[in-house]
């Protein structure tokens, strides 16, 4: 029987990055993961015979720079986005809307890194108990933002990104652009309300998807190193003992035994199957069943016979050809049908890491909006999917369909069945579980009612999406409860 | 389509309606549970008298009941109440409450354990999403059973020989124990419980039974001047007993509106009923914090010099500052004294310097009392003829 400070579990992006802190506070950490290798939603995978391609995610928007202060990653120069045609980098963009978007970009941003610092720190306590310093301090920097602009935040902070789209923007295919990276992810149309708070926060992580060096892959190796990690090691349950969690029991009945067990799987999972009823309030056990996880992205994979004819194959190609377009995409999908012309953002992993692909030949990660969340017939709404969406590729890359050695395309409920995820998501990131409603009123510093388990999953404070801030962010609460 | 006409019967005749309405000289019914039941049917002084000199009946079909089936009904029960479920034996019944996360009072009820896997869970108010949100990981069926177990209530110190004037022998029946009795060609259960606080008895029967058995009863226990009462009767001799009514002594945690209206089974005098030591059960942390913390508010006896009931009146310390509330008031014919229960702030609760003010209406103008009031053991009316076994023969 194994002894540790702190027993992680998932060795996802937040499971490593909250080991790696904890580790270099000096305690002993142990992280157990139920697949073969770590990663979690960044992991590679060989989906056809030579060709490995990241399963969830293809890049990142930055990782959190504390945890980037730590683990140094080397990363590819920032990628160019191609619009359906139009070149953007950050506030650049081709076409008639050059300055608009540009201004839009410039004011987005500032407001971006207004509330990029609450992102970094404990989750805002309604009942008080914060950093009062910080607060302070975020607060002068919202005032500084001079009082025009704050009644602009305010306006907008709100708002549904098609109206933006609409109001700032001529150019339908910026205004697809704008729609498509506000909903990435989400279970919401651009029409939606609060979804242009979702593109401030992408934007409070940096203005442009990023690709390490070797791939995702190489993103995981250098958050595993020095790491305890066993893999291929499940845990059955959290074993609590005098409301308090004293270690895990694997599936194979052995009980490792620790001071803490930070749990960065599944809040959902967490509570209500590792810990179980026995241990818990009714009423928390009801709100875990209640987050809400659900995500409308599809992911496909192809293996291609050679370099598609591209302009700029090493960029982010987006096919949303305008917001409207984002919207009829996102309709069918709350009706559980395939919409007709889904909208994509694709690259070409192999290109910037050749290694990821057999000599000569490339893979094409896609990912696709919007899939219906749990259709009646999966395999039928899969093989329209993948249809649906080549047509959409075809028509941007003629004669792609002749390359493809291999297609595979995970809907929905293929991610969460394969992770072993509830849902899509550990939790939508909405506005109503933002700040202290994530995963949960109560659970929002990462402590759960059990005595030593703590929470640092994607469904924490601030959120997922490859940047370990949210695991980061219990590293430090639980630091901050041992002093 | 299932035409819906529930909007021409806002409250619902019990089973036994037929019987009551005649006799509710009245007609003054009032709304239980969405059940139309009678609060006096003619003098609620006789009705009163009855229950502690006599014996009477009491429409219980309102009562809010679930039926609790499966191998896991004990640990469920642990889960969800404040006491120990797998200590009650089968053939028992316990008084119980449960609370939210927050350790703050849903409800209380009784607990009947009929078979080691079979429990019934009356109670006042409706929970079956709680009950079964609760239920979730257990092995357990919960079915609200309200509209198919009617019941009656039979207290007084002549309610023995009224059960067994009718045929039941209930002489070697315990406070707090129930049996099955045959009755007309099938069964009814008979517990001796009761919200009185005097010798009494609950019989437990098919809605089908119900005008039968009234007709039996009454029959049976006219020598003794069986008589029905209402709900004004029963609440002066439940508030002699010191029982708690939801949403009168305490508003339930899911109900209260305001942040600060809940109260703790520990506020509300029901720390004797916790079993800290059983394991987990929902409210259980907020409830050691509070233990460790102190409690904001206490649940007292008051007796109230003079003979002018004080309900609603506010608590004061030292003539000056409101310190609590009083939930039930009532002049206690048994007792002769002016009695009351009330929420008064934890400090107050021995009642040092504790006055009440009561405003009496009197021909449209009130008088004003500001009276000293004492704190008193509950319950103020505790006779031993309600643990009596056998109770006496009258």
């Amino acid at each position: 029987m194994a002894f540790c400070d702190a027993i992680i579990l998932g060795a996802g992006v937040n499971g490593l990055a909250c080991a790696r802190r904890l580790q270099q506070a000096g305690l002993s950490v142990l992280v157990l993961e139920a697949a073969s290798e770590p990663g979690g939603g960044a992991r590679v995978v060989e989906f056809h015979p030579g060709f490995r391609a990241p399963a969830l995610a293809h890049a990142t928007m930055g990782l959190d720079p504390r945890l980037a202060r730590l683990v140094p990653v080397a990363l590819h120069p920032p990628m160019v986005t191609i619009a359906n045609g139009l070149r953007v980098v950050a506030g650049q963009a081709e076409g008639p809307d050059t300055v608009a978007w540009s201004r839009l970009h410039t004011r987005l941003t500032r407001f971006a890194h207004v509330l990029a610092p609450f992102r970094r720190m404990a989750a805002l306590n309604p009942g008080g108990g914060n950093d009062r310093l910080a607060l302070v301090r975020r607060g002068l920097a919202l005032k500084l933002l001079g009082r025009g602009e704050l009644r602009e935040l305010m306006r907008l902070i709100l708002i549904n990104v098609h109206d933006v789209a609409e109001d700032e923007l001529t150019d339908d295919r910026l205004r697809g652009l704008l729609a498509f990276d506000a909903t990435l992810g989400a279970w919401a149309g651009p029409r939606s309300p609060n979804t242009l708070i979702l593109y401030l926060d992408r934007l409070a992580r940096g203005p442009f998807p990023l690709v390490p060096v070797g791939g995702m892959g190489a993103l995981v190796a250098a958050l595993s190193t020095g790491l305890s990690i066993r893999c291929n090691t499940r845990v059955a349950r959290v074993l609590v003992e005098g409301e308090r969690a004293v270690g895990v029991a694997l599936d194979n009945g052995e009980e490792i035994r620790a001071t803490r067990v930070i749990s960065a799987l599944n809040t959902r999972t967490t509570l209500q199957d590792l810990v179980g009823a026995r241990h818990l309030d009714t009423g928390l056990y009801r709100r875990a069943g209640h987050i809400r996880m659900r995500g409308g992205a599809a992911r496909l994979l192809l293996a291609l016979r050679g370099l598609p004819d591209l302009d700029n194959p090493a960029a982010r190609h987006v096919l949303a050809p305008s917001s409207r377009a984002v919207d009829s995409a996102f309709d069918p999908a709350k009706y559980g049908q395939v919409p007709q012309h889904p909208v994509l953002e694709f690259i070409l992993p192999s290109v910037l890491d050749p290694a990821l692909a057999p000599p000569g030949a490339h893979v094409l990660s896609a990912t696709v909006q919007f899939a219906p969340h749990s259709p009646r017939d999966p395999d039928a709404a899969r093989a329209q999917m993948l249809e649906n969406t080549l047509k959409v590729l075809e028509v941007h890359i003629p004669g792609l369909r002749a390359e493809i050695l291999h297609a595979r395309m995970l809907i929905p409920s293929d991610i969460y069945t394969l992770y072993g995820l509830p849902d899509w998501h550990h939790g939508e990131l909405a506005v109503e579980q933002m700040l202290f409603n994530r995963p949960l009123y109560g659970l929002h510093r990462h402590a759960t009612p059990i005595e030593g388990l703590w929470l640092a999953s994607a469904g924490c404070h601030p959120g997922g999406g490859i940047e370990g801030a949210a695991g980061w962010n219990a590293a430090e609460a639980l630091l901050e409860a041992r002093q | 389509m299932t035409p819906f006409r529930h909007y021409e019967t806002p409250l619902m005749p019990t089973p036994l309606h037929t019987r009551t309405a005649p006799l509710n000289r009245l007609n003054r019914w009032g709304n239980w549970a969405g059940c139309m039941t009678p609060l006096c049917f003619g003098d609620v002084d006789m009705e009163y008298t009855a229950i502690r000199n006599a014996a009477t009946l009491y429409d219980l079909c309102a009562m809010v009941k679930y039926r609790i089936i499966g191998n896991e009904a004990a640990d469920f029960l642990n889960r969800l109440t404040l006491r120990n479920a797998a200590k009650l034996a089968v053939g028992a019944v316990h008084y119980t409450a449960w609370c939210d996360d927050d350790g703050k009072l849903l409800d209380d009820g009784t607990l009947f354990r009929k078979g080691l896997q079979d429990f019934l869970l009356c109670c006042q108010e409706r929970h079956l999403p709680w009950l079964l949100d609760s239920a979730k990981g257990f092995e357990v069926s919960i079915v609200e059973v309200s509209n198919q177990v009617a019941a009656l209530s039979l207290q007084g110190p002549c309610s023995a020989s009224v059960l067994s004037a009718a045929g039941f022998d209930v002489w070697g029946l315990k406070p707090f124990r129930m049996g099955d009795f045959p009755f007309q060609g099938g069964t009814l259960t008979l517990s001796r419980t009761g919200f009185t606080g005097d010798l009494g008895y609950e019989l437990w029967f098919a809605p089908d039974q119900a005008l039968a058995l009234w007709d039996h009863l009454m029959e049976a226990g006219a020598p003794w001047g069986l008589r029905p009462i209402g709900s004004d009767a029963l609440n002066l001799a439940r508030i002699e007993a010191g029982f708690l009514i939801p949403n009168m002594d305490f508003i339930p945690a899911h109900q209260a509106l305001r942040e600060d209206r809940t109260r703790s089974p520990l506020e509300m005098g029901l720390d004797w009923l916790i079993d800290w030591d059983k394991g987990h059960f929902t409210g259980r942390r907020a409830l050691v914090a509070e233990r460790a913390r102190g409690s904001d508010w206490a649940f007292v006896g008051l007796d109230i010099p003079g003979n002018v009931s004080a309900e609603g009146s506010i608590l004061y310390h030292n003539q000056k500052r409101e310190v609590g509330m009083i939930t039930a008031a009532a002049w206690s014919p048994a007792l002769k004294a002016s009695i009351a229960l009330a929420q008064v702030r934890a400090r107050h609760a021995r009642g040092a310097n504790l006055w009440v003010e009561i405003y009496a209406l009197r021909e449209l103008q009130y008088a004003k009392l500001m009276l000293p009031v004492r704190v008193v053991e509950r319950p103020f009316f505790n006779p031993p003829r309600r643990r009596a076994t056998p109770p006496a023969r009258v």
